[in-house]
């Protein structure tokens, strides 16, 4: 091994003493965290006051690598545990990283209200459709009929459209992404930095060891479908975004409107002699 | 900006008086959901709050008040949620998060009869054991019982104090009769409040670790956005902070975890006597019981039983040395609450069969009369 390793454009960004990390190979998050690191640094915005948080799993690990503030909290409580953040201290640019069995299984509830509410935070799901961390167990996300280690006979269940209950729910900026489209998810992850207000992605993952392998999905094979079977379709109908990547799977970015957030109506509202 | 202290004499409950002595306490975030008997805590602080530059939010369910608090106190902004019975329970795994990743913030338990939905709006004191073991694994933890509205005032100020000074939730369990009687409660002046804040970590930033403890055996606490890098986790961790799955972490950090209360027991534990000097049989008792059992010490002295009272304000952690030295010299132990003998078995745990131990309780919903206690007492010796 060389002793010397070049330095890389994000290592200022990583908790260098924490490496390795405990992503399998061929999975998808690092991809992901590397888009959100980038799209942090190139904001240009002071790095004391980005926060990450993260629930608990695969994903929930990122809060754990990424030299920021950072907190690994409990399983699906991220959101309301960066709400009283954020409105404890609006400086504070406040970036949720998990997954979706964390925020959408166990955290489901805490999302739609954080939606509605219009929080100003950015919530980054990366949705591998299974909970990868446990070995491989069904999710809210996990499609209809897909084998996983609860799901033998194949997942009887239908899976959540993620975007389109963000949009349903409030959200003011709702996109989605696969690992392999990484610039154009570290560019929706910048605007979404920007955005004031409750702003969500989903970015498709590859879980190679645990949902892949069950479902005859080969690293490589899940790659090419993420390039061949998806359809980049900017403003789609929310209602037209379940994943079916028979049919295609639609990516790009399907909100960005402005509301005023949770924040901005708290001052109006209830202390309106604080307000210039 | 509204005044933060409301100097003065007042006609209030002890849900009203608990928001107040918040907000003389510094807390400037409330996440809350509401609850009866608690719900006048929530309310009172939305509409309070606001006034003193502070935030309220009402969250979705109880889980996500206590997060939301957890998340506002790494911000360096004291914090606080209300609750009652089943609040409480679905708070237990945050409240372990708090112990565990050592935030400051208090939370309060007005509690009401269970188990399970029980008597919304009747009191208990069943809760006593859930404030001390609900949250899984092991751990301390600094529980405070009111008596009053005027106690639950100023014990809301040692709450946070406690809070800020030993970087854990500190709870309060009230219960349904203090959170809703009405009595006179007196403000004092600002200048008569002390309050604590925690204490901040000084020196260069890039040699900082989270969990480096001082002198008392607590590390201070650095603010998000202050530019430490902190990493905060509920896995075992070391002393930067850091999770480390070994068996060496654990134990360095559940001794530190544990001893900064263990070592500070004297400063921690409060209580107070009545008539307890030439007493023959000590009656413990907290909360609104132990209002029963002081008029109950009177009756019973009057009919020439040396009965006296050892009230606890701390619950936990249990003072173990009181009860012991009581122990050596008193003929037996009644201790008197609303459950089926939770704080009983550790008095009789910390008698150590030195004297007898005897129970008056209640399944709860009603208060304790004087008149049963002293009937325990004539029987019992």
């Amino acid at each position: 091994m060389a002793k010397k390793t070049p330095k890389h454009p994000l290592d200022d960004l990583i908790r260098k003493d924490r490496i390795p990390h405990i992503w399998c190979p061929g999975c998808g998050i690092g991809t992901i965290f590397s888009s959100c690191l980038t799209a942090i640094k190139e904001s240009g915005i002071d790095l004391k006051k980005f926060v990450m948080i993260s629930g608990i799993g695969c994903s929930g690990r990122a809060a754990g690598y990424v030299n920021l503030d950072s907190f690994h909290t409990t399983h699906g409580r991220a959101i309301p545990f960066a709400t009283g953040v954020k409105l404890a201290n609006p400086e504070l640019n406040v970036i949720v990283f998990s997954g979706d069995g964390d925020l959408f299984a166990i955290g489901g509830n805490h999302f739609i209200h954080a939606a509605r509410r219009n929080v100003d935070i950015t919530v980054i799901c990366v949705n591998n459709f299974n909970y990868g961390m446990t070995g491989g167990q069904v999710a809210a996300t996990t499609p209809n009929m897909a084998k996983t280690t609860t799901t033998p006979f194949g997942n009887p269940e239908t899976p959540f459209n993620l975007p389109l209950m963000a949009y349903a729910a409030g959200a003011t900026y709702v996109a989605r992404w696969t690992m392999l489209h990484s610039r154009d998810l570290t560019e929706s992850i910048s605007e979404a930095i920007l955005k004031n207000g409750f702003s969500f992605i989903e970015a498709l993952s590859p879980c190679p060891i645990n949902y892949g392998r069950r479902n005859k999905l080969k690293p490589l094979d899940q790659l090419k479908l993420y390039q061949e079977k998806t359809i980049i379709k900017n403003d789609a109908k929310p209602t037209e975004l379940d994943i079916n990547f028979e049919k295609g799977v639609v990516l790009g970015k399907f909100v960005d409107i402005e509301r005023p957030t949770y924040g901005d109506s708290y001052n109006k509202i209830c202390r309106p002699d604080k307000l210039e | 900006m509204k005044p933060a202290i409301n100097t003065g004499e007042h006609f209030i409950t002890g849900d009203v008086a608990c928001a107040e002595g918040a907000i003389a306490a510094g807390c400037r975030f409330f996440g809350g959901y509401p609850i009866t008997p608690a719900t006048e805590i929530t309310e009172h602080l939305s509409a309070r709050l606001p006034g003193v530059g502070g935030t309220f939010i009402q969250m979705e369910d109880e889980i996500a008040a206590i997060a939301s608090v957890l998340g506002a106190s790494w911000t360096g902004v004291k914090s606080m949620t209300a609750t009652s019975g089943p609040g409480f329970s679905l708070m237990m795994e945050n409240i372990g998060l708090g112990i565990c990743t050592e935030t400051p913030c208090v939370v309060v338990n007005v509690q009401r009869v269970g188990p399970s939905t029980g008597l919304p709006t009747q009191a208990a004191q069943g809760d006593m054991m859930q404030a001390r073991w609900g949250s899984h694994g092991d751990y301390e933890i600094i529980v405070l019982s009111p008596s009053s509205p005027q106690e639950i005032f100023y014990q809301t100020i040692t709450a946070f104090n406690m809070s800020e000074t030993y970087r854990l939730p500190v709870l309060i369990l009230a219960d349904e009769i203090v959170g809703h009687m009405s009595e006179k409660v007196i403000i004092p002046d600002a200048k008569h409040i002390k309050t604590v804040s925690r204490s901040r970590p000084k020196g260069r930033k890039d040699r900082f670790k989270l969990y480096e403890p001082g002198p008392n055996g607590v590390a201070p606490m650095p603010a998000i956005g202050e530019g430490y890098n902190i990493h905060v986790t509920g896995l075992t961790h070391d002393t930067k902070g850091y999770p480390a799955m070994t068996v060496d972490t654990q134990k360095e950090m559940m001794a530190r975890l544990t001893g900064k209360i263990q070592n500070n027991l004297k400063d921690i534990i409060k209580t107070e006597s009545y008539r307890l000097d030439d007493a023959e049989i000590a009656i413990i008792s907290y909360g609104i019981s132990a209002r029963t059992s002081l008029s109950a010490v009177d009756k019973a002295r009057r009919q020439g039983i040396k009965a006296g009272l050892l009230r606890l304000i701390t619950i936990w952690p249990f003072p173990e040395d009181q009860i012991l030295k009581l122990a050596e010299k008193v003929k037996g132990f009644v201790t008197v609450e609303m459950n089926l003998g939770q704080i009983h078995l550790e008095v009789k745990r910390c008698a150590g069969g030195r004297a007898p131990a005897f129970l008056v309780g209640h399944p709860g919903g009603t208060i304790i009369s004087p008149d049963t206690v002293v009937k325990v007492l004539q029987e019992a010796f």
